[in-house]
C-alpha cells in the first residue's frame, strides 16, 4: 500500500473540485441527476414501509368511521361550493377592477399534488425529495405549496423525484408581505420548522402579532397571494435599527405528506382564466409581456 | 485471507446498499440527530477485512451516493469517507488484533472525525450548523460497533464458506 497516502490526496482533491463547482455553479446537475436515477428505487423502498402503513389503516377503517367521515366530507365540500360562487363572482369582479387599474389579472394557478418521499437527515438543513420530476413538468426554482401555505421551492429536478428546500431552511429567503396594510419584507427560515425570522423591518413598522404574511410576488419564484404564515412576538430593539420580528409557518412543515406543486400563470385545463402572476404587478418587463393578453379580458 | 484478491464482492456491495438505505429512511425528528453513519461503519469493517478489495474508491463513490440521497454537496461525504477511510486502510493489521471495546473507541474516533469533516465543509460552504448536533450518531455508532461487527463476522464467513 504505498500509494495510499497519494490515492487518498488524489481522491480528496477531486471531492474539493465537486463540491467547489457545485457550490458555485449547476455544471454538475448532470451528475446528479444521473445518480439520483441510480438511487431512485432506493427511495421507493424506503418509503415502502410508511405507504403499506398508511394503507393498511386506511383499509382498516371501520364502515361507521368511514361514513363519518364521508358525511363530514360533504359538509365540507357543500360549504367550499357555496364559498367558490362567491369567489367566482370576486374574481370577475376582480378581474374588472385590475383591468380599469392597467394591471396583470390574477387567475387560479395550476397545480399537480405530489408526495414527499424523503426528508434530509442533517437537522440544519430542511430538505425534502418529492416524487415529482422533469417527466410530470417540474422545474429549478418552482413553488410548493399545501392547503394551508407555503412549503417551499425546488432545488434540483431530477427525472422521476426532485429535491426542495423548505421555507424554515435557514438558507431560505422569502418575499411576503403582510396581508392588512401591503407592508413588504423578507422571511428568513431559522432551522426551526414553526418558526421564520422578519429581520428587516424597522422598530416603528406597522406590523403586530396575529398579522396574515401572505407571499408578495416579488422575486419571482413565488406567485402572490399564498399565505406564509403569522406574525408571533414583535419586540423592538431601541438599540438597533431593525425590530426583532418572528413568525409562525401556516404550514406545520415537519408533518407534511402530501404537497402541491404550482405552474403560476398556468391555469388549470377547466378554468376559464387567462395569464400571469408570477411576477409582480408593479414590475414593468413581466406587466409588457402579458399586456397584450390582458387587454383583450 | 485478507490479501485473497477473489473475494467474492456482491454480499458487501449488499450490505452496503443495506446501510445506504438505512440512512435515508425517514425517521421521527427527535431520533433524526442519534442516527448511527450505516454507511461509514459498513465501509470501515469491510475496509478493515479486505483492505486490498474494498479500500478508497468503494468509500468515495458511496460518499457520492450518500450526498445526492441527502440533498448535501456533492463530494462532501466522498471526501469525509475517503479521509475517514485512509486510517483503518493504513493500520488494518494493527485495528485488527484489538480488542473489541478498544477497536469500538478507535470506531468513535473515527466517526468523529467524518462527522468533523461534515461538519467543517458545511461551516465553509456557509450552511449554518451546531458542532453539539454532530455527537448523536457518533455515540451511537461506537455503540452499534460491536453488534454489527458480530453480523459482519458472520457474513464474512459465510462468504468464505461459499468460496
Amino acid at each position: 500500500m504505498r500509494s495510499l497516502g497519494a490515492r487518498t490526496l488524489a481522491l480528496v482533491l477531486l471531492s474539493v473540485i465537486a463540491m467547489v463547482v457545485d457550490h458555485r455553479e449547476n455544471h454538475l446537475d448532470a451528475v446528479r441527476r444521473a445518480i439520483a436515477t441510480a438511487i431512485y428505487p432506493l427511495q421507493v423502498i424506503v418509503a415502502l414501509p410508511a405507504e403499506a402503513f398508511g394503507w393498511a389503516r386506511e383499509s382498516g377503517i371501520s364502515r361507521s368511521d368511514l361514513q363519518r367521515e364521508n358525511n363530514r366530507l360533504k359538509a365540507e365540500r357543500l360549504a367550499i361550493r357555496a364559498k367558490l360562487q362567491q369567489m367566482a363572482a370576486l374574481e370577475s369582479e376582480n378581474a374588472r377592477l385590475r383591468l380599469m387599474l392597467q394591471t396583470t389579472t390574477r387567475v387560479g394557478d395550476r397545480v399537480r399534488v405530489a408526495e414527499i418521499m424523503a426528508v434530509d437527515a442533517n437537522p440544519y438543513r430542511h430538505d425534502i425529495v418529492i416524487d415529482k420530476g422533469r417527466r410530470h413538468g417540474a422545474y429549478e426554482g418552482q413553488a410548493i405549496i399545501d392547503a394551508t401555505g407555503v412549503v417551499g421551492q425546488i432545488m434540483h429536478v431530477g427525472p422521476f423525484s426532485s429535491e426542495a428546500m423548505l421555507i424554515s431552511d435557514p438558507d431560505h429567503a422569502l418575499p411576503v408581505e403582510v396581508n392588512r396594510n401591503g407592508l413588504r419584507t423578507i422571511a428568513v427560515g431559522t432551522g426551526e420548522y414553526d418558526r421564520l425570522d422578519l429581520p428587516f423591518l424597522p422598530n416603528n413598522a406597522d406590523i403586530r402579532p396575529g398579522d396574515l404574511l401572505v407571499t408578495s410576488g416579488l422575486g419571482g419564484a413565488f406567485p402572490a397571494g399564498y399565505p406564509v404564515g403569522e406574525v408571533g412576538e414583535v419586540t423592538p430593539n431601541p438599540a438597533e435599527s431593525f425590530a426583532t420580528i418572528r413568525a409562525r409557518p401556516a404550514t406545520a412543515l415537519n408533518q407534511v405528506r402530501e404537497v402541491l406543486l404550482i405552474w403560476p400563470g398556468e391555469p388549470e385545463p377547466q378554468a376559464d382564466g387567462s395569464d400571469d402572476d408570477s411576477a409582480a404587478a408593479a414590475d414593468p418587463a413581466s406587466e409588457a409581456a402579458t399586456g397584450a393578453e390582458t387587454a383583450d379580458e | 485471507m485478507s490479501d485473497a484478491v477473489a473475494v467474492e464482492r456482491w454480499p458487501v456491495w449488499f450490505c452496503l446498499l443495506a446501510a445506504l438505505l438505512l440512512s435515508i429512511m425517514p425517521l421521527p425528528e427527535l431520533a433524526e440527530p442519534f442516527r448511527p453513519d450505516w454507511v461509514a461503519l459498513t465501509l470501515i469493517y469491510w475496509a478493515l477485512a479486505f483492505p486490498r478489495v474494498f479500500g478508497l474508491l468503494t468509500a468515495w463513490l458511496s460518499g457520492l451516493l450518500l450526498d445526492v440521497a441527502q440533498g448535501t454537496l456533492l463530494g462532501q461525504h466522498a471526501l469525509a469517507l475517503s479521509v475517514m477511510i485512509y486510517f483503518p486502510l493504513r493500520f488494518h493489521l494493527r485495528l485488527r488484533v484489538f480488542p473489541i471495546w478498544q477497536l469500538s473507541a478507535t470506531v468513535m474516533a473515527l466517526l468523529a472525525l467524518y462527522q468533523f469533516i461534515l461538519f467543517w465543509i458545511n461551516g465553509t460552504a456557509g450552511v449554518a450548523t451546531d458542532l453539539m448536533d454532530y455527537w448523536g450518531s457518533v455515540i451511537t455508532g461506537a455503540l452499534l460497533w460491536p453488534p454489527l461487527m458480530l453480523f459482519f463476522n458472520g457474513v464474512r464467513q459465510q462468504m468464505t464458506a461459499t468460496r
